[in-house]
This record gives structure tokens, C-alpha cells and sequence, in this order.
């Protein structure tokens, strides 16, 4: 086993919890979908009729990708989501720079221990809250993850939130209808509040209880992220909202 | 064991009283302290030039009236009437107290919009020019618009949330929200012709298409499409009417000096038109090295042959016109103007076949220093595209009209201008032509801190924990 191929150690990758979304961070963002410059590496093969799903499209890759971890943090979520969903793309956005490398280096420690596996999973460094419409396209995305959202306490602060109602148009935007918007978090204020953005929104609908039990995806909110393990540690509660986009209902 | 005391300005805080510590703090803070205002004195230009709003221009769809807004003066001609016009405000509302920075005519006339810097925006009925609602923004505005059923008026403040009002509802009423741009500012706001969409452009070169409902105090949520393509700020957005209902084209120019034709249905980008050669018609000891120039303002008839441009810099219009079958832009040519002649708005009114266009800023006063009434200044000039001789099948050429051949004359002229002899003030509009680009750069152009500046920021930041 080479040095290359160990997973790091987060030790070398801290960095603060909190990064300011309003700050124009100086990292390349793409002007649109299509321009979408392979910053990371999908090692996959696929055969896709391109020409006919996305007529505009350059026959990128990006295109493909149905799944997003928005603040993917240090990737717990994607490694665990990779193996479930082998023949699904799935792209974790980071706002932080030494987090995003962190997790570049993970998935590429494990691609090469684990030969074969982990090839549908990457990483980008972008600020998510402005950038979701130049990445991807309408109708895109079939699920969109929010775990444990940086919580801005302080109410002239609010706007920091990632789940808004303003953002969450954005976020239906890219959605698939019948797509699923999960999120959770450990601070009973903060799911109070993206429950109910959720539930005022018109485009967004409930999913079922019995839904949620059969959903393989929904036990890994809470464990297979460090920040779900750390409250699991001290027996805190969490407090999921788990919404599916649907049509608008305007006559 | 000896000790040695160095002998430069910080003493070892070892040997100090606890006296001599708060002086040593209070020393350091100070000496932070004045770094900062020395890097900002030097970073920073003249503070003056951020006020200069440009002056603007809307004309009634029937001509029957021509507002020029300038500073925080709203100046009304009624053309119908042939005189000047006080708009005025029974309702005992305060006018304009800060620089106006959108106005917009409904498109029956029958309403007119003026919102800016006073976080104030005031809605008039044209045919008494009399203010019938004063809404209240949490935020200076940079957008205002009126939904083509005259029932709402949207307006979008300066950090990206267009709110709305109802003129159905009590007066009372506050706006609410219908839809953001993340922190951004929005330069422009339309409603598309058949009223069922809503477009926002922004300085983050995004231009996004929001379907407006029926019920829009409910918020317009779903978006149809983003228009994404410019490569720096989007400065302004004009409608196409488009035959087919299943496209619909928009088209807009930017930072990037290009116009752009887009379908806004499904948000393709249909054609871009390159302005940067177009507009080398000025000295090249007039342009800097890294000067960038922008597109300000455009305007379109409804079916796309005429469509003109305002350029930063460009002292005239440049006219280009748009295939809608093979979704082409093509530059058709330049209007010259006088010199220093740089059109801060323009207007088409489409059944007279005129383009109206004025310059101006909020920090252009006259120079006549006999006169103590310093009144704002205006430039108004208007081309008129009718065909002068009707049996000439030649195409139209573009006319310049003079001051004598202006619809309403010397008392519009008068009404709108400030002055007469608007034209003779060529240094004062050089000066303001300027001040206005400035200020929309440092508006549209995030401020980025040198190295040193960010960290002295970060020094001072107030919510580091304090260890215990």
C-alpha cells in the first residue's frame, strides 16, 4: 500500500466550522452548466444518450449527476451513499478549501484501496447558496441533502440559512419532480425553521411516514456523517425534514 | 543573573507596571487604528463619485407625457397639454428626498412608478399626476416595475428581494417578498409582454425567469429558467415579442459589453453580439489600459428590427437589430451624438418611432457661477427613425432632431434640461459622464481588499470567543 493511497488524517485539515456564505471566495465558479470544468474527477463509464436528455449539453459528465450533498463537510455522507447507489453520480459541494481537499484526498485513498469502488462519488469547492443554477440544470437532481446546516443563531443573521424560502426556489429549480430535498440537523430551532420554509413552500410536499421508513437513505443522515456520530456520542436529538418537489399547484 | 532592557520603543512588558500595559495596549490599538484609516484614504477615490446616479428617462406609450427623473427631482412634461407639470402628493407623502434610481411607466400609461436611494417608492396616476401610494422599503431600491395588468408593483432592493404591493389592497399595506437573488444587487426588472413571467438580472452576471402567478402575494417560486451567459454584471433586459407561443425571447446587455438574445423558456443562449469593436470610435488616448466599458441601457421595438444601445463612454446610440426566425443580433450602426453627449437612458416609443435619450447625473450642476440656483442639469436629444421621404423604399436612416424640432420645444426642453443651453455645458457633462461610470462599477464590482486590508479586517473582527 503506497503513502499516497492512505486516507489523511483530518488532524492536518481543520479548519473553522464556519465559513461566511456572503463572502466572494476566490475560487472559479463555472457561468454554466455546460461550462462545468471537470475540477473533479468522476473515474467512471457510462453509457448515456447525451444528445437527447440535454440538447445543449457538451457531453460532460456533470450532467449525469443526480445526487447533492450541499455542505459535504469532510464526505462521511457520499463515501457512505457511494456503494448503495454504484450506477448514480454524486457530487458533495464544500464552501471551506482545506475541507474540500481533505475529501478529494479520501475518495482518491479509497478508490485506491478499494479498486473499482468509489469511482461515482467527487467533491467541489463552491459556495453552493449563490452557484446551484451554474452547475446544475433544470430537473436535474433527484436527491438533495442538507446535513446539519450551519445554524446562524442570531436572527439579523437568518439570511445565512441555507434552506430559505428564496434558495429553496432555487433548489426546486434543479430538482426532478418527485426529486427529495432531506435535511437534519441537532438544533431543535434551526428544524423548526427548515420545516416550516418546507412546508410553506408550494413546491414542496411531505414525504410519508412509511416512505421514510423504507428509505435506505435515511438512517445514514444521522450516522454516516462525523457531525451525526458526534451527537450520536453525546446522545443528543435530531430533528429531521425530509420534503419531495412537487408541481405548483396554480390553476 | 543579569538582565538586559533593550532600548527600543516596546520595553519588555515584563518590567512594566500594570499602568504602563494599558498604555502599551491603547498605544498598539491606536497605531492599528490609524493604519486602517491611512490604507482606506489611499485605497479609496473620491467618495463623491458613489452618489452620482444617473439621470433617466420614460416616456408615455402614446407620447402624451415624458418624465425625466435627475437627482431626486421627478420633472414631468405633459405633451398633450403642452406645459409643465408638478407632480403632486394630496396624500401629504413626502417626495423624493434621495437620488431616484428606477422609474417606470405601466404599460397603459395609466400609471407611473419612481423609486430610489430614500427607500421610498411612489406610485402616480398620470392623467393628474398625483401620487396615489407611498410604499415603504426596508432597503435603498434599485428596481421598480408594474405588472401588465396595472394591479401590482414590484420593487427590488439592494440586497436581492424583489417585494411586491397590491394596488387592490388598503394603502396601509406593506410589501412582501416574492423572490430573491442571494446576496446580490438586481440592476433590472420586466415583466415579460403576456404578463406571465417576471425577469431579474443581477450583477453576478445571472438573469433569471420566474413565473409570475396569479396570486403573486403568495411569492413567485417556481422559476422557469436562468439565462446564464455573461461573463461580468447584467446591466439592463428588454422584451421581444415573439409570435410562437412555445419561445419567447429576451434579450440584455452587460459588463461584458455584449447584448445577448436569449429564449427565455427554456433559457438558451440564442445569439451573442460583441460590442467591443462597435464602439471603438473613441480616441485611444481616452481609454485606459484595463478600462472596462458596459452596456447601460437598452431598448427594443416589440418585434426586434429596431433594438438600441447605450454605451459606457459612447457619446451616441448604437442601433442593431434582431432576425427572430433565424435568432440572430446584427449591429446595424452607430448615432453619433455631440461630443461628451454620453445618453444615460433611453426610451422607444414605438407608434411615434422615436428613441428618446437623456444625460444627466445627480451631481451635474450647472457651471454658471452667476446663477445661485444651482439647478441639476439634463441633456435630452431624440432620433426619430420615420421614413422622411414615404415613397423613398430606401431603409430608414436614423434622424437626430435639433432642439427646434423636438416635440413640445423650447418648454419641454426647459422643463426637462434645467436650462436652455444644455448643450454648451460640455465640461459639466464630461465630469458627470464619468462620475456616473464610476459609481456603477464600484456598484456592480464587489470590493475586493488588497492583502494587508483583509487582514487588518480580520484583526478586528468583534465575534472572536474571548478566552477565559
Amino acid at each position: 500500500m503506497s503513502a499516497t493511497a492512505r486516507v489523511p488524517r483530518k488532524r492536518f485539515y481543520r479548519a473553522r466550522a464556519h465559513s461566511n456564505p456572503l463572502s466572494d471566495s476566490h475560487f472559479p465558479v463555472p457561468i454554466r452548466p455546460s461550462d462545468v470544468d471537470f475540477d473533479f474527477d468522476f473515474d467512471f463509464d457510462f453509457d448515456f444518450d447525451f444528445a437527447s436528455h440535454y440538447p445543449q449539453s457538451s457531453g460532460n459528465p456533470m450532467d449525469l449527476v443526480r445526487f447533492a450533498d450541499v455542505g459535504c463537510g469532510f464526505g462521511g455522507l457520499l463515501v457512505a451513499l457511494s456503494p448503495l447507489f454504484p450506477d448514480t453520480l454524486i457530487v458533495g459541494m464544500e464552501l471551506r478549501d482545506k475541507v474540500t481537499e481533505h475529501v478529494k484526498h479520501r475518495i482518491h485513498g479509497l478508490r485506491a484501496t478499494n479498486p473499482g469502488h468509489y469511482n461515482n462519488i467527487s467533491v467541489v469547492r463552491t459556495n453552493s447558496m449563490k452557484y446551484i443554477p451554474n452547475y446544475f440544470h433544470k430537473a436535474q437532481l433527484s436527491k438533495m441533502f442538507f446535513l446539519f446546516p450551519d445554524p446562524h443563531f442570531k436572527e439579523k443573521n437568518h439570511r445565512r440559512r441555507v434552506i430559505s424560502p428564496h434558495l429553496l426556489d432555487e433548489y426546486a429549480y434543479v430538482m426532478q419532480l418527485g426529486g427529495i430535498i432531506y435535511t437534519v440537523t441537532d438544533v431543535e430551532e434551526l428544524g423548526d425553521w427548515m420545516k416550516s420554509c418546507l412546508q410553506n413552500h408550494p413546491l414542496f410536499e411531505p414525504v410519508g411516514e412509511d416512505e421514510i421508513t423504507t428509505d435506505p437513505v435515511v438512517k445514514l443522515l444521522t450516522s454516516a456523517t462525523e457531525e451525526g456520530q458526534k451527537v450520536a456520542r453525546n446522545g443528543g436529538q435530531t430533528f429531521m425534514a425530509i420534503y419531495r418537489h412537487v408541481a405548483s399547484k396554480e390553476d | 543573573m543579569s538582565v538586559i532592557i533593550s532600548q527600543n520603543q516596546n520595553p519588555n512588558p515584563w518590567f512594566c507596571t500594570p499602568l504602563s500595559l494599558i498604555d502599551l495596549a491603547l498605544r498598539n490599538t491606536y497605531i492599528l487604528y490609524m493604519e486602517e484609516v491611512l490604507i482606506e484614504e489611499s485605497e479609496s477615490g473620491n467618495s463623491c463619485t458613489d452618489e452620482a446616479a444617473p439621470a433617466l428617462i420614460a416616456v408615455h406609450p402614446t407620447e402624451s407625457s415624458v418624465v425625466v427623473a435627475v437627482g431626486s427631482e421627478l420633472r414631468v412634461f405633459d405633451l398633450k397639454g403642452d406645459s409643465a407639470v408638478s407632480p403632486l402628493d394630496e396624500l401629504g407623502g413626502p417626495h423624493h428626498s434621495a437620488s431616484i434610481r428606477a422609474i417606470s411607466f405601466s404599460s397603459d400609461g395609466e400609471l407611473f412608478a419612481s423609486a430610489g436611494d430614500d427607500k421610498i417608492i411612489k406610485i402616480w396616476k398620470t392623467d393628474s399626476w398625483n401620487c396615489i401610494r407611498t410604499v415603504q422599503s426596508e432597503k435603498k431600491v434599485s428596481a421598480v416595475s408594474i405588472s401588465q395588468d396595472s394591479q401590482y408593483v414590484t420593487f427590488a432592493d439592494k440586497f436581492g428581494v424583489v417585494w411586491i404591493v397590491s394596488l387592490k389592497e388598503d394603502r396601509d399595506t406593506k410589501a412582501v417578498p416574492i423572490l430573491g437573488h442571494y446576496c446580490s444587487i438586481i440592476t433590472s426588472m420586466k415583466f415579460s409582454p403576456d404578463g406571465r413571467f417576471i425577469a431579474t438580472a443581477d450583477r453576478d452576471y445571472k438573469i433569471r425567469i420566474t413565473v409570475f402567478p396569479r396570486n403573486a402575494l403568495k411569492g413567485a417560486h417556481e422559476i422557469q429558467s436562468f439565462c446564464l451567459g455573461h461573463t461580468d454584471f447584467v446591466s439592463c433586459l428588454a422584451f421581444v415579442c415573439s409570435q410562437d407561443q412555445s419561445k419567447g425571447f429576451v434579450l440584455s446587455g452587460g459588463g461584458d459589453l455584449t447584448v445577448r438574445l436569449w429564449d427565455y423558456i427554456s433559457g438558451s443562449l440564442l445569439y451573442t453580439c460583441a460590442l467591443d469593436d462597435k464602439a471603438g470610435i473613441l480616441e485611444a488616448s481616452e481609454i485606459e489600459e484595463n478600462d472596462k466599458r458596459a452596456v447601460t441601457d437598452i431598448c427594443a421595438s416589440s418585434d426586434g428590427s429596431l433594438i438600441s444601445v447605450a454605451v459606457q463612454g459612447f457619446n451616441g446610440v448604437m442601433l442593431l437589430s434582431c432576425d427572430l426566425v433565424a435568432k440572430t443580433l446584427s449591429f446595424v450602426k452607430n448615432v453619433s451624438m455631440e461630443k461628451s453627449f454620453i445618453p444615460t437612458s433611453l426610451v422607444l416609443v414605438s407608434s411615434k418611432e422615436r428613441l428618446w435619450t437623456v444625460m444627466g447625473a445627480s451631481n451635474l450642476t450647472s457651471s454658471d457661477l452667476n446663477n445661485n440656483n444651482q439647478r441639476l442639469l439634463t441633456r435630452v436629444r431624440i432620433i426619430s427613425f420615420l421614413q422622411k421621404d414615404p415613397l423613398d423604399s430606401c431603409s430608414r436612416d436614423p434622424a437626430l432632431l435639433e432642439d427646434s424640432q423636438v416635440p413640445g420645444g423650447e418648454k419641454l426642453l426647459m422643463q426637462l434640461q434645467g436650462c436652455l443651453d444644455a448643450a454648451a455645458q460640455e465640461a459639466a457633462f464630461a465630469a458627470a459622464a464619468a462620475a456616473v461610470r464610476t459609481s456603477l462599477q464600484n456598484m456592480m464590482i464587489k470590493k475586493q481588499y488588497s492583502v494587508e486590508r483583509r487582514e487588518l479586517r480580520k484583526r478586528n473582527r468583534n465575534d472572536k470567543k474571548i478566552k477565559s
